[in-house]
């Protein structure tokens, strides 16, 4: 019944509430957080109702838009991947968002119904690109997320503007790398439908210009994923972006975008034929191996903590990247599970840090003590389970993803990369073990001990504790309850497994 | 060797739009002229997308009045046009959105070159 | 109740205690009292599955699928019920000792300790009870990540910098395990452990199982103490007494040499090991630890310090005995498993009640404390006649079975090595009880008597436990059946 109409129905929720969030701002100021929320409630719900039914049924659903046909027309494709992806951010944006409400009394007062309108933009382009079935209608989604992840990092504090700016260079030279290798894939097989185009691409394969489009699109899209070395727009845009930017987009936008390398490796070109001209898994997954290390190396020299998290965002995605360039079954589960592991774990950081500088007015770590402790025990107490599981210990949801991915490297007798992601686990340890310590430890150099009496209980409210203690509850229950999530993915696999 | 540089033309020119853009986006330091640069980069690729339409021979793919529609080798491909409208409006949108920051950039530091900014910041 | 879900029990029971003890925080004595309740059920719950593990039994109980194909499964073989019974019975006179210490050092924390203490227990019992790699892995890190609190108790420089180290040791390790789990996955596609090993029918390469043996015993080596992986042991001291005599005698170090054992015996297997030669490499770095840790220990004056090379020593008698490839070797390492635990403990519960109740803490300060402390030093003798293969305490059992082994399997130099290992034991220990009895007290000790009996009964009683386990090693539970047959079980499987 409605289920067939899923994959139409949640972009156009977030158009509606894109257009009806200014309209109900001009006239009250103080609804829009709330139809922010119910925008994602709902596109949430629709999610996960399409994800379910899909489960039930195992149909792929193909919706064409206009009721025109492919290749000529444009569809979206729903299949087990993209729902799962597409229930992950849109689950992840909803529990940001509530977050929000105190953050934006303090980061961006004044502005909170463009900040609201550009934020159901910025779902929309990412839930387009996850569920398009076009190439092209992918370029379109890519640059709508895109433009509002400029606006939205452009929100912040004094250097957030040229962060964006910079950011907004280099993703639009990204996406147009991506849309020049579309372009020569149109000229060699004249048509842009992803189904349509991985059954022609065996008969082109040798074409010297798709080989040329494949690189395109890999290091256009890799702009986005914040691949090693196109990373480099990342740290700034996160750091001085507001708390709830960085919570909304690094979550979400880089997973997207690594979402898109997945299909595009492994789903359109496919196993067999992307690695017939060049190396192209062996050069992702060095690429991956570089950024994993040199992110978790960077974040450890970093003293504050956002841009700590930055750094450790692009050691992370090397592992979703790694996972992909395996082209093997665990690479393939490993990556997804990543997928959803890394969101819930930095969405639930970022707005560990945006609790600090709300509460203290910064969050730089040289200023930690151990005063937290008891000023924020349950704050303190999802930090620290996410920062558990981000270094990979079990029960936690972190530690299966890396499992996987280690069976991955190990099927593939890739042992370097094995190593580097258990040497990562440990650098994660250190930077991470660093700020535990520094709150719950009393520091023996400091010249004054903390009373302990005069300490209170400032935990922050609900708003805020709602989504943190769900994102903490939920890396747990993922991380024992994964068999199900595992078994899904199975069903995911692209043909060639 | 020149049937290789003459035959392919479309290619080179697009090549220099793209080398010229990335030219400005670098090395330029005024951040307006770097928001140019991305635009001549963008128009590569759109130019690109449009070079590939044509057809010999073959006129604009509007309808002529004289010109059946049938016939598909009197009009150039009609797709890549459209789907290039569609970049031109995301590109247009891109500059909106670049123009923005800028002037938030100069409200906050009063200058839009960018070593005078990184002096700034610091 | 059903049999099967003992284990389960076993493990969790303690760890429902943690919100009782989290919401006592204000009252210490019901704190306690749920902290001893949990270690008196844990016990008698083990106890429960003896009589099972004695036929032979082995007591299964699958929790759920953690990975595809790859269940948290619980299972209570005879190996693993013994060193439960060790654990959970020592468990509960470190409680006692423990609140005789903490009260007598007027410790700070000491929810956060008792709680983290009961965790700790929940995965040693965990550990013991894993039935295959996956679930130990699990385990072990939880073990890993619950005894970071109690090294760091003390949250001074030296507190934190032992934490620290403890936790780069423990979780390389922890990384190295699951390396060598995820390798052993994809050549043998099972992680069951199975008496006799699971490699058969693998082909494998020389250095396929060298690199493999290598990684595992990176893993459960740094917590079993071998060297060159020891160091974070005698760091870790920095913990309160009690934490050094049950996790660093007991819980942690035994879980590394039972994680030996489990990879020796139950996963890779006599034959395969003999066939590639690991034991060779293990009795090196065995042999090398046991008389480089028995040398250094001279070096010591912190008592507690010379204690913690004592272990690496011992614990290396344990993975020795191992690397014999004899039946009778590996009945050895089993028992001293166990009256190593015992005896250690004394020991350290002794360098406690030193420490609360006279502040000394190095052995050139102890001149003419047995005046003082009588049944203190009295229980010490006795610990350390048994670390020396004195009879009548257990310690003399378990070296003359590791002897035994040795000469069943034709070899000579590990025999040399435990006399050598014992001369040096004695060396090391003589001089304490010499100066604790022979010598004369300063004025320091007048007014002094023996320490509280919270802490004098439980260490006087794992004294009186060694020597009653000397004398009858079945005395009470079986210790020396189930190693036999638990030695039996690897050397002639099914």
């Amino acid at each position: 019944m409605i289920g067939s109409e899923i994959p139409a129905l949640i972009p156009v929720t977030y158009i509606l509430f894109a257009i009806l969030i200014p309209v109900v701002g001009l006239w009250k100021r103080e609804l829009t957080w709330h139809l922010s929320l119910l925008g994602t409630g709902i596109a949430t719900f629709l999610s996960a109702w399409g994800f379910w039914h899909l489960i039930q049924t195992g149909e792929t659903i193909r919706y064409f838009f206009g009721g025109w046909a492919p290749p000529i027309g444009i569809e979206f494709v729903y299949d087990g991947l993209a729902a799962f992806i597409v229930l992950v951010i849109n689950a992840i944006a909803f529990l940001v968002l509530i977050h929000s409400k105190e953050i934006s009394k303090v980061e961006f007062p004044g502005k909170k119904m463009a900040y609201y309108t550009v934020s159901m933009l910025l779902m929309l382009g990412f839930n387009g690109m996850v569920l398009t079935g076009d190439l092209f209608n992918l370029y379109v989604f890519l640059e709508i997320s895109s433009l509002s992840s400029y606006a939205l990092i452009g929100i912040g504090e004094k250097r957030a503007p040229y962060s964006a700016f910079r950011y907004l260079i280099i993703g639009t030279v990204g996406g147009s790398l991506y849309l020049l290798g579309v372009g020569f894939l149109y000229t060699v097989t004249g048509t842009l439908n992803i189904i349509d185009m991985h059954a022609m691409l065996p008969q082109v394969i040798g074409h010297s210009s798709v080989i040329s489009a494949l690189i395109l699109m890999v290091v256009g899209v890799g702009v986005k994923a914040a691949l090693f070395p196109l990373h480099g727009w990342l740290p700034d845009s996160y750091t001085f972006a507001s708390s709830t930017s960085s919570a909304l987009i690094a979550p979400i936008g880089t997973k997207v975008a690594a979402y898109i390398l997945l299909r595009i490796v492994l789903f359109l070109f496919g196993v067999e034929l992307v690695d017939d001209q060049l190396p192209l898994t062996t050069i992702l997954g060095a690429f991956a191996g570089i950024g994993i290390l040199y992110g978790s190396i960077m974040a450890i020299a970093q003293s504050e903590l956002k841009k700590m998290l930055a750094y450790s965002s692009v050691s992370q995605i090397g592992y979703i990247i790694l996972g992909i360039s395996l082209a093997n079954p665990f690479g393939f589960i490993g990556a997804v599970l990543h997928i959803l592991n890394h969101a819930l774990m930095k969405a639930l950081l970022f707005l560990v840090s945006g609790s600090m500088r709300l509460k203290e007015g910064h969050s730089l770590i040289t200023k930690f003590d151990n005063s937290y402790r008891k000023k924020y025990p349950w704050t303190m107490a999802a930090f620290t389970t996410a920062a558990i599981s981000m270094v990979g210990l079990p029960p936690l949801a972190g530690f299966f993803s890396k499992w996987y991915l280690a069976l991955g490297t190990i099927e593939n007798s890739s042992w370097l990369l094995l190593a580097v992601i258990l040497i990562s686990s440990l650098l994660n340890a250190v930077y991470f073990f660093r700020i535990i310590e520094k709150i719950y430890l009393n520091n023996p150099e400091a010249e004054e001990a903390i009373e302990d009496e005069t300490i209170q209980n400032n935990e922050v409210g609900f708003s805020m504790m709602f989504p943190m203690a769900v994102m903490a509850i939920g890396l747990l229950l993922v991380g024992i309850f994964n068999v199900y999530i595992v078994n899904v993915i199975f069903t995911m696999f692209p043909a060639g497994f | 060797m020149l049937e290789f540089f003459l035959g392919h033309y479309a290619y080179w020119f697009t090549i220099i739009l793209l080398a010229l853009g990335l030219y400005g986006m670098l090395l330029k330091k005024n951040l307006v002229k770097k928001i140019i640069g991305l635009s001549i980069f963008q128009a590569g690729v759109i130019l690109f997308f449009v070079s590939v339409a044509m057809k010999e021979g073959a006129t604009v793919p509007v309808k002529a009045y004289n010109l059946p529609v049938s016939e598909v080798s009197n009009y150039m491909n009609a797709l890549p046009h459209t789907l290039m409208l569609t970049a031109i409006v995301v590109g247009v949108a891109t500059l909106g959105v670049a123009f923005a920051l800028l002037i938030n950039i100069y409200n906050r530091y009063g200058t839009l070159n960018e070593e005078e900014l990184i002096d700034k910041i610091q | 109740m059903e049999l099967t879900y003992i284990p389960l029990f076993a493990v969790l029971v303690s760890l429902a205690a943690v919100p009782l003890i989290l919401l006592s925080s204000k009252k210490p004595n019901l704190r306690e009292f749920w902290t001893i309740l949990a270690g008196v059920i844990k016990f008698l719950l083990v106890l429960t599955l003896l009589p099972s593990a004695l036929q032979g039994n082995v007591i299964e109980f699958e929790l759920f699928e953690i990975a595809p194909n790859l269940p948290l499964v619980l299972k209570a073989d005879t190996f693993g019920v013994f060193f439960a019974l060790i654990a959970s019975g020592l468990w509960i006179f470190t409680s006692f000792y423990s609140i005789g210490y903490m009260r007598g050092h007027h410790e700070k924390k000491q929810t956060r300790y008792f709680a983290s203490f009961a965790i700790c227990l929940s995965s040693t019992i965990g550990i013991a009870f894993s039935g295959n790699l996956l679930t130990f892995i699990i385990f072990y890190e939880m073990l890993t990540l619950a005894t970071y609190p109690l090294v760091i108790h003390s949250e001074t420089k030296k507190g934190i910098a032992a934490g620290r180290k403890y936790l780069t040791y423990t979780l390389t390790a922890g990384l190295l395990l699951i390396a060598a789990a995820g390798i052993t996955y994809s050549l043998t596609g099972t992680l069951d452990f199975q008496a006799g090993g699971i490699f058969e029918g693998t082909e494998l390469s020389q250095t396929m199982a060298v690199t493999i043996f290598i990684l595992f015993l990176g893993g459960v080596g740094v917590k079993a103490g071998i060297m060159p992986l020891h160091s974070w042991l005698p760091s870790a001291m920095a913990a309160p007494t009690p934490v050094s005599a049950l996790l660093h005698a007991v819980a942690v170090v035994k879980s590394g040499v039972f994680g030996v054992i489990r990879v020796v015996g139950f996963i890779f297997g006599p034959e395969v090991m003999a066939e590639f030669g690991l034991n060779e490499i293990l009795m090196v770095l065995a042999g090398i630890t046991v008389i480089v840790a028995s040398l250094l220990a001279f070096a010591q004056d912190n008592l507690k310090r010379r204690l913690a090379y004592s272990t690496v020593g011992h614990l290396s008698y344990i993975v020795l005995g191992v690397a014999l490839l004899t039946e009778t070797g590996l009945i050895g390492s089993i028992m001293h498993i166990s009256f190593h635990a015992t005896m250690k403990i004394t020991l350290f519960f002794c360098a406690g009640a030193i420490m609360v109740n006279l502040h000394k803490k190095d052995i050139s300060e102890l001149n003419g404390i047995a005046k003082v402390m009588p049944w203190t030093m009295a229980a010490f003798t006795i610990g350390s006649m048994g670390l020396a293969g004195i009879p009548p305490v257990n310690g003399f059992v378990s070296k003359w079975y590791l002897a035994s082994g040795a000469l069943e399997g034709g070899m000579i130099l590990p025999v040399i090595i435990l006399v050598v290992s014992g001369l040096l034991n004695v060396g090391y220990f003589f001089p304490i009880i010499h100066r604790a009895y022979f010598r004369k007290g300063g004025p320091e000790l007048e007014g002094h008597t023996e320490a509280s009996p919270f802490m004098v009964v439980p260490l006087f009683s794992t004294a009186v436990l060694s020597i009653l386990f000397g004398l009858n090693p079945d005395l009470f539970f079986n210790f020396f059946d189930m190693a036999t047959s638990i030695a039996s079980s690897i050397f002639n499987p099914l």
